[in-house]
């Protein structure tokens, strides 16, 4: 695109915290002499970090969605849910909406994540110059989707301790909100642990 | 990268602090091992957990919902409804369940399952809490070890589920009655059992219906217990009023069976399992002796019985024996009229120990000691039938009996089935007769030649009083007149002023007189006797007369 330098071609890295710009030494790892934190180039093992949560994010995904969520109990008539029954639920007991930001909290944040972080890495490991600015921003966009994923799990916890009305009605978190947790939780880690630099390194190469 | 030197950059840079640290990258991998473990572990878990597939038949498969509807055993679910499909008969419904793990026993032989909604039944309502949660399938697990896929379903809750201790009994009836598969069954009040199953029997004659008494109450059950059927309200009206009975509040909806020993106490052993017993139409026909064998008598009667129905008990000397089976009308070609024919069935057995020694004495004479024999020779000593009002009422009559002195030697011939015992024209029969004799003489009186001769009587009586009134009284008048005058002479005469009644004091005076005279004569002979022959002394001495003489003559 242009010539102009990188940092690290000049021997130079940039405080991330404090924003001081210092000498680039390699090997080893570098802290800043102002504020002391790691001075990296690159987030560290962000491509193998990213992987590996995003895997571990899809592992825990599986039971998430097998596994019954919430036991809804009213008047002894005893229902688990998973995910997605509990969606169809609601679209046919007419509730469309609800059924629609459920979907989207649980089902269609999720894949998106998965499949955008994944596009992410692949594009990022073969260098891959296709559409770089639109890559950056679906990177922010995951970044933003990351914090209303847990919307299910706030949604379970928030009706399991409110509705306590013995028979009448009840509401229990069952194990698979556990494992829907810890796929939100992984995703954010492994958005997180992605350096999104990556789309732009070796950007000079073409 | 160190071709291009730029420019502006200042070479006094400040140089990082360096420290030598290894890094693994390679073990940010564990989480997602760890992920997969998990779900491995998941996986194993719930190929562990989940038991034997089964399908299960049903009639239908309302209440049932895929992949919710639980298969509960004792209340503790082993498996859940996995899908619903309609049989390839299109009259059932299929039930594919997934069993638990633990509950993989149930998938034998002899397991039954059947869907639990809310009933209202004879042992009361079951299934309530199915209303809220909805129905689900409930399982009886039974003995056998033997491995099953494929079950039918039962339509019906089983009254008895395996493991239950207790007896099963079988008892045979006419009819149903009110009974149901569940219906209580009672022991002095209490429950100890209930109906499990009925049928009709193969030739139709009869249901038979199998009972379940639970221990320990099942040893209560004996070889002499009387089963009868308890359903009902039980109203008697005696002498102490009306009477209204009922095992329980359930017997009135849904009838009930209740036993007991038979009456007398004898020593008795607890009955077998399936031991067969007759259900009874109520306890006193229950607690009655023992029918036995049943022989049938034909009776003809000649006058009408009106009253006389079908079922009318049968009386030996006041014994209920049997009872009225037929009643038809006969034509007699010789004597031209309708005798009846009244066909009855008795049972010699109700006759107690009286019909034991019967036929003991029988076989002591060398006689023939069946019932139509003794019954032939209790004829020939004047045993016969007789139509009673049972009920003077609603006029019911009943077949009776009886030694009757009065009457002729008949014979019955006791090869003749039926036996023929000839009979008598009723107690009431006769009464009507002897009415009816009553009526005739009194009809025979001739009360209009009577009327008649009273007539004349009169008319005559009636002359008579006119002659009276004519010459009579006239008479008669005169008569009182002239007794009137005499009457007032007569008065007259008796008046205290009158001459006869003053001519009667002056003579009355005179006899005082007299009287006194003579006394002194008396005093003086008392003490002068001689002056009767000397005469009277001078002075002192007084005449003497004789005693009774001179003074009536004086008096005169």
């Amino acid at each position: 695109m242009n010539h102009l330098p990188r940092a690290s071609e000049l021997g130079l890295i940039h405080c991330h915290v404090c924003g001081m710009v210092c000498c680039h030494v390699s090997p080893g790892e570098a802290t800043c002499p102002r504020c002391g934190v790691v001075l990296r180039e690159r987030k560290l093992a962000s491509y193998a970090r990213s992987w590996a949560l995003l895997v571990a994010g899809f592992l825990f995904y599986i039971p998430a969605n097998v596994l019954p969520i919430m036991r809804t109990a009213s008047l002894g008539n005893v229902d688990d849910n998973t995910i997605l029954s509990g969606v169809i639920e609601l679209w046919v007991r007419g509730s469309p909406g609800l059924a629609i930001i459920v979907f989207t909290a649980s089902i269609l944040v999720p894949m998106t994540k998965f499949f955008v972080l994944a596009a992410l890495l692949v594009s990022a490991r073969h260098n891959s110059d296709w559409a770089r600015p639109q890559r950056a921003k679906l990177y922010r966009l995951v970044e933003i989707m990351g914090y209303w994923s847990m919307l299910d799990v706030f949604i379970v916890a928030l009706l399991a301790t409110l509705v306590h009305f013995g028979i009448f009605s009840l509401v229990a978190p069952l194990p698979g909100v556990i494992f829907f947790g810890l796929t939100v939780v992984m995703t954010m880690l492994a958005s997180t642990s992605f350096d999104p630099r990556m789309i732009w390194d070796d950007e000079r190469q073409r | 990268m160190t071709d291009k030197q730029p420019r502006s950059i200042p070479e006094a840079l400040p140089r990082p602090l360096v420290r030598h640290r290894r890094v693994d990258t390679w073990l940010i991998w564990l989480v997602p091992m760890m992920a997969a473990v998990v779900g491995v572990i998941l996986l194993v878990h719930a190929r562990l957990q989940s038991g034997p597939v089964i399908t299960i038949s049903f009639q239908s498969a309302e209440g049932l919902v895929e992949g919710k509807t639980p298969v509960k055993y004792k209340s503790v679910t082993i498996g859940k409804v996995d899908k619903i499909r309609l049989g390839t008969d299109r009259e059932h419904v299929i039930v594919a369940v997934t069993l638990d793990k633990s509950a993989s026993s149930f998938a034998t032989t002899d397991t039954r399952f059947w869907i639990v909604r809310p009933r209202i039944g004879p042992s009361g309502i079951s299934g309530i809490t199915t209303l809220l949660s909805g129905a689900y399938i409930a399982a009886d697990v039974g003995k056998s070890s033997k491995t099953r896929k494929r079950f039918k379903g039962l339509a019906l809750p089983p009254a008895v589920t395996h493991g239950s201790r207790g007896r099963s009994f079988v008892l045979h009836a006419k009819d149903l009655g009110s009974l149901d598969v569940g219906a209580p069954v009672y022991y002095r009040h209490i429950k100890v059992g209930q109906v499990t199953s009925y049928q009709i029997d193969n030739d139709g004659s009869g249901v038979t219906l199998r009972i379940f008494v639970t221990s320990p109450n099942d040893r209560f059950v004996t070889d002499r217990t009387r089963f009868w059927n308890a359903s009902g309200l039980d109203v008697s009206v005696g002498a102490n009023g009306v009477k209204l009975k009922a095992q329980s509040l359930v017997t009135i909806v849904a009838g009930g069976v209740a036993f007991q020993g038979s009456p007398g106490g004898h020593k008795s052993a607890p009955a077998r399992e399936n031991a067969k017993f007759y259900l009874f139409a109520d306890k006193s026909t229950a607690m009655r002796p023992l029918s036995g064998v049943p022989y049938y008598i034909c009776l003809r009667f000649k006058q009408a019985l009106r009253g006389l129905s079908v079922g009318a008990p049968v009386d030996f000397l006041g014994v209920e024996i049997g009872k009225v089976i037929s009643i038809r009308l006969d034509y007699d070609g010789k004597t031209q009229n309708f005798p009846l024919l009244v066909n009855a069935v008795v049972y010699p057995r109700r006759l107690g120990q009286s019909n034991d020694k019967l036929v003991n004495l029988a076989r002591v004479h060398g006689e023939k000691a069946d019932f139509p024999h003794i019954m032939t020779r209790l004829v020939g000593r004047g045993l016969r039938a007789q139509a009673r009002t049972g009920n003077l009422l609603t006029g019911k009559l009943y077949i009776a009996l009886d030694f009757l002195s009065d009457v002729g030697k008949k014979y019955a011939d006791p090869n003749v089935q039926p036996l023929e015992i000839p009979t008598v024209s009723g107690s009431f029969n006769k009464v009507q007769q002897q009415l009816a004799e009553i009526v005739s003489s009194v009809r025979k009186i001739p009360f209009a030649r009577i009327g008649r001769h009273l007539d004349r009587v009169l008319v005559d009586v009636d002359v008579t009083l006119k002659h009276v009134d004519g010459s009579l009284l006239p008479q008669m008048q005169q008569t009182l007149k002239g007794a009137q005058s005499t009457l007032d002479s007569a008065s007259q005469i008796l008046a205290s002023d009158s001459p006869l009644q003053q001519n009667l004091v002056a003579t009355l005076s005179e006899l005082r007189r007299a009287a006194r005279s003579l006394s002194m004569l008396g005093n003086y002979l008392s003490v002068y006797p001689e002056a009767l022959i000397r005469g009277r002394r001078s002075d002192p001495v007084l005449p003497v007369v004789p005693k009774a003489k001179p003074s009536r003559g004086s008096a005169r």
